[in-house]
């Protein structure tokens, strides 16, 4: 049998092209007589505009043209379309191409000049003058609820954009009864997901074929196509958009539509000449949505044995200035916290606030890191009162592996379904990831290192993860005549390696080596039908799809084979890019053969080769997301003196099923832990009182680099999900969700014998050594 | 993030560079690494209308010991410095301080003139250059002047360079042994300009402190030189009670500003801790002859 590809650690069919400079991003894309955009955003957070003169900016020599909100059609004058509608998301309230009448955060913008070059733009933006009348700005997130806050929306006289409750059980009664009840107010703060590759947008129109093409560094070229398509009134076989290589994704760029998308679009229509616009790291710190900042305040019950009778959990969530994308964020926050623990009695509620800051909408995690902060902080409360072992108190509460399916309760999950865990093995994940830490011998090394005056706490902290959502993708497979397989799938790549793991399924269907196997992804022009890169769910939507189609495929190969070779398609076997009778080798015929051989010049197609070629396309939708866990633990060591913090390791065992490529898993991982490290300790966007962002660089907003990351070291538990034919669960949010929650289960730990309790995240050294002195010179506790 | 339009001027000597200079005053903008320049240009945050860049004068990069200083000439790249066995040898505190500027990348393209120039007050080189009694050579219309360290920085971004002024070089001084040198800083992250500093020199007289230099960086609108703590060491046993003490005055003289990075009681607290450390290190090292560097890690 030839080795099954499915699992095996390939090198990535992309990496030759990316790391050698030659990918194709969107500023890579250079059309004959492209002109130049750049935007004026506005300065103040909330204010009315009164006036804007674009005269000297239009005389600028090189200036194409200057567009102010008036020069738009009425069809993408107005607010742009709602994403994601719920029943309690009262005010959906959404940006617009070009901001008229007011602004409701800095950097929105105000106006597109349009010119020969970038810089030309820029200097005409320096022309501009814009006239504002400053209104109050709604900035922190507590005070935008109370009563006789200003408003964001001139037109609203709240800024509570929805009010949503989730109830199992009955809370209130589990309260009453329990002997013990822990309430905490835990903090987590804006953030922003800082792709290597910022926004970008080129558009161009072609007036003799009345189509149009946009290159768009986005998650979601098929949705792109279709909102293009509605609101410039084009048939959507007259708009192709392309998501060429993108540098990183992390969920702002699913968000639709950003107003470059629209504006830099018809700005090509209008002018007809291509259009190119590239979002600058300035503009990205204020243009691409942030996410990340809650207030949680929770509870929890439970019994003497540390066995949870109910959560309640009630939370300010940070909308921004607008929620176009709707309210994942705080759902999958409050469908998350319960992770793998059975919680008979829970209440989740949240408001959804607007303030007049940039956007939000999912990031990496996406709530995730919420819950499991909220969760894993109260589960290392509960130990720390009751004098039981924090590994022993999760142990006590874990779903069992008989208990799946496990049904939440009633908790409707971010896909409008009812919560159900397909599968896991939440007490494997555990031990196998304690005795990878050693944490059996932890407190003897840990007290060597007291001994030593080192300060090194472990932290642990355990999450699952709803991935995979559907409703559907799409995948088109054709055996070229060449022997190559050509597959298209409208999900978009954005670095995850799809061009080597989706290869790996079809490899192992069609018996060609992952390096014979071409992958376009995200081009509405090769495969139209899609939702896009978001939620952890490309390799399990898609890539179930891609296993259907190629499936199709080999079917479809072995019965023109069996024609050709004179026999039975149960006789016949694919491998190395061949067909043959099994048994005897010889009696064999290329894959390339059987391709031509079903597209003849002459003859007969027989009906049940359903249409010419090898080539097949086929549609996968879940039923529902698959759930995927894992567990983190770290070493971590703080000096109190300064408030530094590094780590000394780090370790994650992980189950989303069986595995395509290891090391396309463990990278995203990796990836996942250094962004997670970044929101527990570097990175925060921090506003002043005006509504300013005073991080707009990478001097002020800081990324962990290498020298931050610590390695990883990574196990993988391999508990399949029923609910796909390749068992597959999501990965890509693994690496980030509980990092928050592990660091401040490390501090804690590092300064056990001391009142140091960490409930805000991200921290820094400042802080932390506040945090630390503050304990230090606080009265004993009664 | 592209630059307001400006002329473009590369001069290929110092006497080239010196005319242009003398013809443009305030407009011109000397681009040396561009490490500070460029990005303040791309946010157009500084206009000047013309850019002089010297790269192009080759005879401004060296390292050469003359006598008891070390003399760098001001287009030497940071990382030449690093790598040099004549720095690293004789001047260690610039060596273990220079390595702390941002990543070998930035420090490929950094000038030590330029950074001196530019006079962040969280930059590493200035530091060093007050620590080591440095003398900045310039150039200007009426010929050439050496200034002293201690004259040469004036405060945020601001130095004794005028208009037409050009730096060439600066000398750092080699303290005769027996002496050790350390510098110590606390970033956000590794190659972060520093929230707190501190370079220390101490001459050693047997077993008492003969002479003492503390310079912290990152705590004032330039490097502040700890002179009360200084006097306080000459002449007192090196132990950990001296050093403490020492750091504590130091650090109760400074009156850092806040940021968004750490508040200025953090600064001032910190800046002890750094203080103490540095104060330990280079008196350790001043048993050492001339090696120091070569085993602190630096942090």
């Amino acid at each position: 049998m030839p080795t099954r590809s499915f699992g095996a650690r390939i090198p990535r069919n992309e990496d030759p092209r990316l790391l050698t400079g030659r990918g194709m991003y969107a500023d890579d894309v250079r059309r004959p007589g492209m002109l130049h955009a750049a935007f004026y955003r506005s300065p103040h957070a909330h204010a009315r505009i009164v006036r804007v003169t674009t005269e000297a900016a239009k005389a600028l020599p090189g200036v194409a043209a200057v567009f102010v909100a008036a020069d738009l059609p009425e069809a993408i004058r107005g607010p742009l379309p709602k994403l994601i509608p719920h029943p309690t998301l009262i005010h959906h309230k959404t940006q617009v191409a070009l901001a008229g009448q007011f602004v409701h955060h800095a950097g929105e913008p105000v106006v597109m000049v349009v010119a020969e070059s970038r810089y030309l733009a820029e200097d005409a933006v320096d022309l501009l003058e814009v006239e504002f009348e400053p209104l109050p700005a709604v900035v922190d997130l507590e005070e935008a609820v109370e009563p006789g806050s200003s408003t964001v929306h001139e037109d609203l006289d709240t800024n509570v954009a929805a009010h949503h409750v989730q109830r199992v059980g009955n809370v209130e009664a589990a309260f009453a009864r329990a002997p013990h009840l822990f309430s905490e107010r835990f903090t987590i703060d804006r953030g922003a997901s800082s792709p290597i590759e910022t926004r970008g947008v080129v558009a161009e129109w072609d007036g003799r074929t009345r189509s149009l093409t946009v290159w768009d560094s986005t998650q979601a070229p098929i949705r792109i196509r279709n909102y293009l398509s509605q609101l410039f009134g084009l048939p959507e076989s007259q708009v192709r958009v392309i998501a060429p290589d993108i540098g990183g994704g992390f969920g702002p760029k699913i968000m639709m539509c950003y107003p470059e998308e629209i504006a830099v679009p018809f700005a090509a229509i209008a002018l007809g000449r291509p259009v190119k616009w590239i979002e600058d790291r300035r503009e990205h710190f204020v243009a691409t949505n942030h996410e990340r900042l809650q207030i949680h305040d929770a509870e929890i019950a439970v019994d003497r044995d540390g066995r949870i009778l109910g959560v309640r959990t009630i939370y300010l969530h940070d909308a921004g200035a607008y929620c176009a994308y709707g309210l994942t964020v705080p759902i999958v926050a409050g469908t998350t916290l319960p992770g793998p623990y059975k919680i008979a009695n829970y209440h989740a509620e949240y408001k959804a606030v607007f303030t007049n800051k940039t956007q939000t909408s999912p990031y990496r995690g996406a709530g995730r890191p919420h819950g499991v902060f909220v969760m894993e902080r109260l589960m290392d409360r509960v130990a720390r009162e009751l004098g039981i072992d924090r590994a022993e108190v999760r142990r006590r509460n874990f779903i069992q592996p008989h208990e799946f399916p496990y049904d939440l309760g009633g908790l409707i999950y971010q896909d409008g379904v009812r919560l159900v865990y397909d599968s896991g093995n939440y007490p494997e994940v555990f031990r196998r990831t304690l005795e990878q830490i050693g944490y059996a011998q932890w407190p003897a090394r840990k007290a060597r290192y007291r001994r030593d005056g080192r300060r090194v706490g472990l932290g642990v902290a355990f999450y699952v993860e709803g991935t995979g959502i559907g409703p559907y993708e799409g995948c088109r497979i054709t055996v070229e005549p060449s022997g190559k397989v050509y597959a298209a799938t409208s999900v978009g790549t954005q670095g995850q390696g799809h061009y080597t793991s989706f290869a790996q399924i079809i490899a192992d269907a069609l018996g060609v080596a992952p390096s014979d196997v071409f992958l376009t992804t995200g081009d509405s022009g090769a495969f139209g039908w899609g939702t896009g890169t978001f939620a952890s769910r490309a390799a399990v939507v898609a890539g179930n799809a891609v296993n259907l189609a190629a499936q199709a495929v080999r079917a479809k190969a072995l019965a023109v084979a069996a024609t050709m070779l004179e026999a039975r398609a149960d006789d016949l076997e694919l491998s190395e890019g061949a067909i043959f009778v099994r048994g005897a080798p010889a009696r064999a015929v290329p894959l390339g053969e059987v391709a031509r051989a079903a597209n003849p010049l002459r003859g007969v197609i027989p009906a049940e080769w359903e249409g010419p070629g090898l080539e097949a396309t086929r549609y996968f939708a879940p039923p529902s997301g698959t759930y995927a866990g894992g567990c983190h633990a770290a070493l971590v060591e703080v000096e109190p003196e300064t408030g530094g913090l590094r780590f000394l390791r780090y370790v994650v065992v992980h189950d989303c099923g069986p595995v395509i490529n290891p090391m396309i898993l463990e990278g995203q991982v990796r990836g996942g832990v250094a962004q997670g490290i970044g929101n527990a300790f570097y990175e925060k966007l921090i506003y002043d009182e005006q509504g300013q962002l005073l991080t707009q660089t990478f001097m002020d907003y800081l990324l962990p680099t290498a020298s931050e990351v610590p390695a990883v070291e990574i196990g993988h538990v391999e508990t399949p999900s029923p609910l796909n034919p390749l068992g597959i669960k999501g990965a890509g949010e693994a690496g980030v969700i509980p990092v928050p929650a592990l660091v401040a289960s490390a501090i804690d730990d590092a300064f056990s014998d001391e009142e140091v309790r960490i409930g805000e995240m991200p921290l820094n050294p400042a802080r932390l050594r506040e945090i630390i002195y503050q304990a230090r010179t606080a009265p004993a506790p009664a | 993030m592209k630059p307001p339009p400006f002329r473009y001027v590369a001069p290929r000597s110092v006497d080239e560079t010196l005319a242009v200079l003398a013809e443009y005053g305030d407009e011109a903008k000397i681009l040396a690494g561009g490490q500070s320049l460029v990005p303040l240009l791309a946010m157009r945050l500084a206009r000047p209308g013309v850019i002089v860049d010297i790269n192009g004068i080759r005879s401004l990069a060296y390292i050469r010991r003359r006598g008891d200083r070390l003399a760098v000439g001001a287009l030497t790249r940071q990382r030449a410095v690093e790598r040099s066995p004549l720095a690293k040898r004789w001047a260690p505190l610039l060596w273990e301080g220079i390595r702390f500027v941002g990543h070998p990348q930035i420090r490929t393209r950094g000038t030590v003139g330029g950074s001196l120039a530019h006079a962040d007050p969280s930059a590493e080189l200035p530091g060093v250059a007050a620590a080591l009694d440095a003398e900045v050579v310039v150039r200007g219309s009426e010929g050439e002047r050496t200034v002293a360290a201690s004259d040469f920085f004036r405060g945020y971004l601001t130095t004794a360079l005028g208009p037409a002024d050009l730096l060439t070089e600066v000398r750092f001084a080699l303290p005769a042994p027996p002496v050790g040198a350390a510098f110590l800083e606390v970033a956000r992250r590794h190659g972060d300009f520093a929230i707190v500093g501190a370079a220390a020199v101490l001459r050693r007289n047997d077993g008492a402190v003969a002479d003492a230099r503390l310079v912290f960086v990152g705590v004032g609108p330039g490097p502040v030189r700890a002179v009360e703590a200084e006097r306080g060491l000459q002449g007192s046993p090196g132990s950990t009670k001296a050093f403490t003490e020492a750091a504590r005055l130091a650090a109760e003289g400074l009156d850092p500003d806040s940021d968004i990075h750490a508040s200025s009681e953090y600064r001032r607290e910190v800046a002890a801790v750094m203080a103490r450390r540095a104060l330990e290190a280079a008196w350790q090292r001043s048993d050492q002859p001339r090696r120091s560097a070569d085993r602190g890690k630096g942090r």
